[in-house]
Formats: structure tokens, sequence, C-alpha cells
């Protein structure tokens, strides 16, 4: 009885969210549903080739659903279907890059913040509550503009620049909390230097947390992505994202008669956004004992 | 409490220095100025000409120089000159501001009208069919983006069941002023308010839920029904006023989600308000409205947060910052 507590109270983290999606049907059933979708999109170069779905073809715009376009053609002709695949590879690549070099930022700034204290943690928190005040939205948008040879690489630093902020506090808080516990501060005794007990130390205990925060972060993420490519300043005309396609419906015959342009690029944002919400709400169960389902 | 308040006050100053700041950068970096700009498609004024009239008006002084003389500009709301509508900034702002107060005040109403019973009634029947319809529709809301919802409810309620008015704020063929002209004005409103505040209610009912579950185990409750007070008056008249205070002073913090939305929205619907202006002009390259919007939001932003922070303060005094 002893032996089979003790186990269950040492489980590995990942152990824990296989356990927490497995008891839970609607985690479970995003997950695949999400594999599957990632795998159709990421596999798509094996059976569709780009060059044919971005070719423009205007003797047949605006086609309507049928057999050889499952989704019909869009404004310059090109198969809906295909640039859906095309999209939501772009999007879902763009949304991991946007939420990994955040997430690096975050943890930087707030480890620094949370296991310094201090003065340091004074300044970082007072930029912090500046940053999080500014109307980001309008400025990413400004920066998109102004931004000279603007391209993808330079539009994923534009939003990672924006979307640290709640993460480097949330991290903050917590090592603030971690730093008093007595493992870190019997290493500081025995002399590792800083940066040591931060990557090795530190950082281990709050991955869980970072963890919960980086699933939930990345479809803020994508949302953001496609929304600012709707509005027509997030990706490059040549790069297709799931927005460009919605981003037709900012006319309106197209949202009232050419349905299948823009409507199923919709739907599949609302259903990857739902996916990964599901998923990061089982992740945060499994990441907090008292939520937990048995 | 006044300490805190002053304080509170005097932080705001470094804030809106620095927001102005970065603002003032980021114009610098816009593309043409306010010569090149009033000059364009003027093919007879040379090059040395634009020169000369750039130092007249003072272009070409030390960036500090031009900053006071910006910002001074500013706050007695002179924003200068809109290149492509050829008026005043501030004329062109005040035109639009009216209908993105009135959207943004018609979505907070909203908003809080659906998701204070909503919030109650997950509150008090945890775990019951309500419960979960409402948990679930939360869920929902916070994951759905607001472009996809808005263009969605677009197209069900605009076009496909034509029961709202697509775009626009007001039909044109109304006549100001009358009793057609509100109720037009108000039909028009239905969609962007509705596609607004249907994902906004999220923060509000989690909020409420939490704070009744906790509430309703405390001592004072068990008190008021050991004296045998009903139960909808412990709910309604109990629990709720001790949960619903700090819902009022989150209304500060909803600033920047209503800018980001209003964005979204007023685009989508056509609606001619502040959010719709910034895209045009910066389509347009209008850099000098652009600049004013960004101020003026993040102003907004930032008063918003340091009442909010003022009203929490009074109505909870464990609250403390910094």
């Amino acid at each position: 009885m002893r032996s089979n507590e003790a186990k269950t109270e040492n489980r590995t983290f990942l152990s824990m969210i296989v356990h927490e999606i497995r008891h839970d049907r609607l985690a479970f059933y995003s997950i695949l549903l999400l594999a599957s979708i990632v795998v159709i999109a990421y596999c798509s170069p094996l059976f569709l080739s780009i060059d044919s779905i971005t070719r423009i073809e205007l003797s047949r715009i605006y086609q309507p659903p049928s057999t050889s376009y499952w989704f019909g053609t869009d404004d310059g002709g090109r198969d809906v279907f295909g640039q859906l695949l095309l999209g939501a590879r772009n999007s879902l690549t763009i949304g991991v890059c946007v939420t990994l070099l955040a997430g690096l930022y975050g943890i930087v700034i707030g480890l620094l913040a949370g296991y310094y204290g201090g003065i340091v943690d004074q300044i970082i928190c007072r930029v912090l509550d500046f940053l999080m005040i500014l109307p980001s939205l309008m400025i990413i948008i400004v920066f998109v503009v102004i931004v000279p040879n603007y391209s993808v690489f330079n539009f994923i630093l534009i939003m990672s620049a924006f979307a640290w902020f709640g993460k480097a506090r949330l991290i903050r808080s917590r090592g603030l909390a971690e730093r008093e516990q007595e493992y870190i501060q019997a290493s500081k005794t025995l002399g590792t230097p800083d940066w040591k007990i931060m990557l090795f130390e530190l950082l281990p205990n709050l991955s869980s947390l970072i963890i919960v925060n980086m699933t939930l972060t990345l479809a803020g993420n994508i949302g953001l992505e496609t929304g600012l490519t709707f509005l027509g300043f997030g990706l490059p005309s040549g790069t297709p994202s799931l927005g460009t396609l919605i981003a037709l419906a900012k006319n309106p015959d197209i949202v009232q008669n050419k349905w299948w342009v823009w409507l199923p690029a919709a739907l599949l944002i609302l259903v990857i956004m739902l996916c990964i919400n599901y998923i990061g709400q089982a992740v945060k169960r499994a990441a907090d004992a008292r939520q937990r389902i048995g | 409490m006044i300490a805190f308040i002053i304080k509170r006050t005097f932080l705001m100053i470094p804030q809106l220095l620095l927001l102005s700041v970065l603002i003032f950068f980021l114009a610098k970096q816009m593309p043409g100025d306010a010569v090149t700009g009033a000059f364009m498609g003027k093919p007879n004024v040379s090059a040395e000409q634009m020169e000369k009239i750039r130092q007249q008006h003072g272009l070409n002084d030390p960036w500090i120089v031009q900053y006071g003389r910006w910002i001074g500009d500013a706050i007695r709301g002179d924003f200068g000159q809109s290149f492509v509508h050829k008026q005043p900034v501030t004329q062109l702002l005040a035109g639009r501001i009216e209908n993105t107060i009135w959207l943004s005040l018609a979505t907070l109403i909203v908003t809080y009208l659906l998701a204070i019973p909503l919030g109650l009634i997950a509150g008090r029947w945890t775990g019951g069919f309500a419960d979960q319809l409402i948990v679930t529709y939360n869920y929902v809301s916070f994951a759905t983006p607001v472009f996809v919802f808005a263009l969605l409810m677009l197209y069900v309620f605009g076009f496909v069941l034509d029961w709202f008015p697509s775009g626009g704020s007001v039909d044109i063929r109304m006549e100001e002023g009358s009793m057609e002209y509100m109720g037009d004005k108000l039909k028009h409103l239905v969609l962007p308010v509705l596609s607004g505040s249907l994902l906004l209610t999220y923060s509000t009912v989690q909020y409420l839920r939490n704070e009744i579950i906790e509430t309703k185990v405390k001592d004072f409750v068990k008190t008021a029904r050991a004296k045998g007070v009903p139960e909808n008056v412990v709910y309604n008249r109990h629990i709720l006023r001790h949960s619903m205070l700090p819902i009022a002073a989150f209304l500060g913090y909803e600033i920047t989600g209503l800018i980001a939305g209003s964005v979204f929205i007023e685009t989508i619907f056509s609606y001619p308000g502040l959010g719709r202006l910034f895209i045009d002009s910066i389509m347009a390259r209008d850099f000098t409205v652009v600049t004013a919007l960004v101020l003026i939001s993040g102003a907004a932003v930032i008063v918003g947060t340091m009442l909010s922070d003022i009203i929490l303060r009074i109505v909870d005094p464990r609250i403390r910052l910094g």
C-alpha cells in the first residue's frame, strides 16, 4: 500500500499529462484531431505541389466546390483546399516559433527577476508594468508597416517581442517563492555560480508552469497571427496563412456569396484553437495537484 | 488611502511620458514628414525649397526640441494635419470618436448583463447541467479569436438570416435626430456589440463563479442560513454583494481588450469608428492620424488601469500593489 502511494507521488510530469488526457474524453479527442490536422498539413507536400496551389489561373476564379476542387477556388483561381493545408502549416509553424521565442525571453527575464529579487526585480517589474499597458496590437501593426525588407522572419521577431510580458511576470513570481527553498539556499552556500543555479535548479522546478503557459499561449499566438494576416499586416503575400483566405472576406460580396473561400479557414482556426485549449487545460490540471482527475 | 491614490496617480506620469517618447520615435521612423506630405504631388516645389520649409518648421532641430514641441501641441489637442483627408487630425477624430464610445459602452453593458447572471447561476448550482453548459461556453469564448467569431456572426445573422444590417453605423437615408434614426443606430449596433461581448464575458464569469463557490461556505453565509434567511436572498443579497464589488473595478482593465477588439470588429462590420480609422489610415500611410490614435489608445489604457487599481484598492483593501 505504502509503496503504491509513493509510486503515484513520483510520476513524471509527462506521465501525469498522459494520464490526465486519457481520462478526459474531450482532451483525448482534441489531441487526436489536432494530431491528424498537423500530420495532414505537414505531409501535404507529398501529394500536393506548392507550385500548382499558388499559381494564379484567371480562367477559374471563384468556382464553387466541386469534385475536382473540394472547397472551390479563390480570387486567383487557386484551389482553396490546397491553400487551406498550406496555410495551416504556415500558421502552426509561425505560432510555434513565436511561442518558443517569447518563451525564451520570458524565461530569461523572469528567472533574473525571480532569482535575484530586490532592486533587479523592482526595475524589471516597473518595466513590465509599462510594457503590459502598451496598445500592442496597434504597435505591432505600425512596426510591420515601417520595418524595411519585411519578411516572415521579421514578423516572427516583431510578434514575439510583444508576447513575453505575461510569461516573464508569471515565472518571476514563482521564482521569488522558489528561491527561498532550502535547496537553492544550500547551493548558494556551497558556492554554485548563480547561472548554474538558475538553469539547472530553478528552471527545472518551474518547468511544469512554463509548459502549461506555453501550451495556452500557443493558441493565442496562432489567433493573433491569423488575425493580423486577416487585417493585412501579417505574413507577406507570398506566404499564405489561414488568415490570408479569411482576409478575402473583408468584401461583403465574398462573405455572402462565396462562403467556400473563407468559411473553411475560419472553422479550421476555430477547431485548432479549441483543440489546443482543451489540451492546455488538461496539461494545467496535470500540473496542479488539486485539480487532477484521479 | 489618500496616500495610495496620490502615489498611484504619480506613477502614471512616467508611464505617459515613456509612452509618448516611444511613440514619438516610432513616428520619426515612419516614412515622410509633414513637409513631404503637404507637398505630395506638387512637382514644382524643388528639393531646396522643401529643405528651406523644413528648416522654418524646425524639422531639423535636435530631437528633444522637436519632441517638446510635438507633445506640447498634442496636450493642447493639436495632432497636425491628415494628408489624406486634408483636415486637422483632431477634427477627424472628433467625427469618429462618438461611434467608438457608443460601441464600447454598449459592449461593456451587454457583457456585464450576460456575465453576471451566468456567473451567478454557475456558482450557485456548481456541477449541475447549467453549470456545465456555462463552463463549456466559457471555454469556447476564451478560445475563439474575435475576428473569426465576428465574421461568423456577420455571415449567419447579417446575410443568411438577414436579421440585422451587415455594415455601417446608420442608414444614410435616415433623418438625424428622429426616433427612427436612433432605432436604426441601435439596430446597426446589435451585431458588432454581440460579437464583442459574447467573447468578453469570459473573465467576469470565471471570476464570479470562483468567488461564489468560495463565499458560499463562509461563516457569514452559514449564519444567514441558520437565521432562516431564504436561499434566494442569501445568494442575491449576501453573497452577490460580497462578490460583485471587484467586478466594477475590472472595468478599467477591459479597455485594452476593447481597443484590440474594436480594430477587428469595426473592420468587419465597416463601422466608422476609431479602430477602422486606424486601419484605413495605416493602409493609406496617413501617419499623423496613426500616431495620434496610438497615443490616445495608450493613454486611455494607462488612465483606465490607474482608475481600476484605485477602485479595487477602495473596495478590497487587502490588495496591495508593487
